[in-house]
């Protein structure tokens, strides 16, 4: 059977069956094919009409894009705009992407909607790495792009010194239609962009940290513990109630 | 509110009681405030909160201050209030800065008030306040291998320079 190769129309108004008497043709044919019935040119009929060519990686592309699971997780004051576009009037179901999951294990999608204080960092990134691949991340806001008017010593400057982001949402805050904008936008990347890991997309494998040569221990610095044990130090040498 | 002169009258009992405990009075605003004695902090708390007449029995707020370049550099003030009358009452204690190797230190309330604990602990987060006798003396709010005291005066704000059309020039090739 000789299969032409062309652009796909799949439901477009060209291929719908314009009658009733048309539908009524497609589906005996199709009656037929289940019988075993069905040979020569009405065969090759249905089969054109009926089938839809493509490649697997664009069909898993597709329901990628199509299917996002974000992760239900808020920041800061963008939240309450991220919250709104699961609401009716913006609603992402439109898109796919109305499943919000409660584990970062079931998430894809990563909407950082506020400052990043240097507390969290640690935690917003270990949430990124407990999501499995492929994964995606959205900057929602200014503070998390580049900490907008948080230029002071407690916040990340810039949620992309820690963590790969894939998008950044301009906005203080962005409006819900601009966060869906930016998740339009993040879809394509997913269709265009197949690679599922985020380590060969934005090259840096090698960094893994079976990976690395050097140990990092988690330890808290000289300077720190110094002072922590002069301030300890201090704290018991008066017991409570005695004055100084 | 006690009125300017109940102010004088409650320093002067004070200083009856505690000789020399309260170094200054201020009235501004409708609030009224006594500058004590940091060492004699906690004989000023007790007296105004177990006095029958005074009976400041609730720690409304407890902050710590700098007034870098002032001296005395550190100050903590301690907001009092007695529920009944709707009283307020500021006690503010000024310590000496001790150089850039110590760290301030006053007595800890929290026997008398127990809600001093988490707000003794912001005073300490960020200004190094250290207040001797509290229960635990940690950090509160920023992580605990911070370094630095960023409430300070003297600490950089931090973050970094952003370029505007007239600083463009300070950093050649900034659009690279």
């Amino acid at each position: 059977m000789e299969v032409k190769r062309e652009k796909v129309r799949a439901l477009s108004p060209l291929d719908q069956p314009k009658t009733p008497e048309e539908l009524r043709v497609r589906q005996m044919r199709a009656r037929d094919l289940l019988r075993g019935d069905l040979d020569g040119d009405e065969l090759e009929k249905h089969v054109t009409d009926s089938l839809l060519m493509t490649t697997l990686e664009k069909a898993l592309d597709w329901g990628r894009a199509n299917a996002v699971f974000p992760a239900t997780f808020g920041l800061a004051c963008c939240a309450i705009e991220m919250m709104s576009i699961v609401s009716p009037r913006y609603d992402i179901a439109r898109f796919g992407a109305e499943a919000m999951r409660a584990s970062p294990r079931q998430a894809d999608l990563l909407i950082l909607s506020g400052r990043v204080s240097i507390k969290m960092a640690p935690v917003v990134r270990r949430l990124y790495d407990q999501m499995l691949e492929p994964k995606w991340v959205i900057a929602m806001g200014a503070c998390s792009s580049s900490a907008g008017m948080f230029a002071n010593y407690a916040v990340v400057q810039g949620a992309d010194k820690f963590m790969p982001v894939d998008l950044h949402v301009p906005g203080c805050p962005p409006r819900p239609e601009a966060l869906l904008y930016g998740f339009n936008k993040l879809q394509r990347l997913i269709v265009g962009n197949p690679e599922p890991g985020w380590r060969k997309r934005y090259n840096a494998e090698g960094t893994e940290e079976w990976a690395r040569e050097d140990v990092i221990v988690d330890q808290p610095s000289e300077a720190s513990l110094a002072t922590y044990g002069r301030a300890r130090d201090v704290a018991k040498a008066a017991p409570v109630g005695e004055g100084s | 509110m006690p009125d300017a002169p109940g102010l004088e009258l409650i320093a002067q009992e004070l200083n009856d009681a505690h000789s020399d405990a309260v170094l200054g009075t201020y009235h501004e605003h409708g609030e009224a405030c006594l500058i004590v004695d940091p060492a004699q902090v906690l004989e000023v708390l007790g007296w105004l909160r177990d006095t029958p007449g005074q009976e400041y029995r609730f720690l409304s707020s407890l902050h710590g201050v700098d007034y870098l370049p002032a001296e005395p550099r550190f100050g903590v003030v301690y907001e009092l209030l007695n529920m009944p009358r709707i009283e307020r009452l500021r006690v503010r204690a000024a310590i000496a800065d001790p150089g850039p190797d110590g760290l301030p230190e006053l007595p800890s309330c929290v026997e008398l008030f127990p809600t001093a604990e988490f707000q003794e602990r912001e005073a300490y987060d960020f200004f190094g306040i250290v207040f001797s006798g509290h229960p635990d003396m940690r950090r509160i709010l920023m992580p605990e291998e911070y370094v630095g005291w960023p409430q300070r005066r003297d600490f950089p704000i931090g973050g970094e320079p952003v370029i505007f059309t007239h600083n463009e020039r300070e950093t050649p090739r900034w659009y690279e």
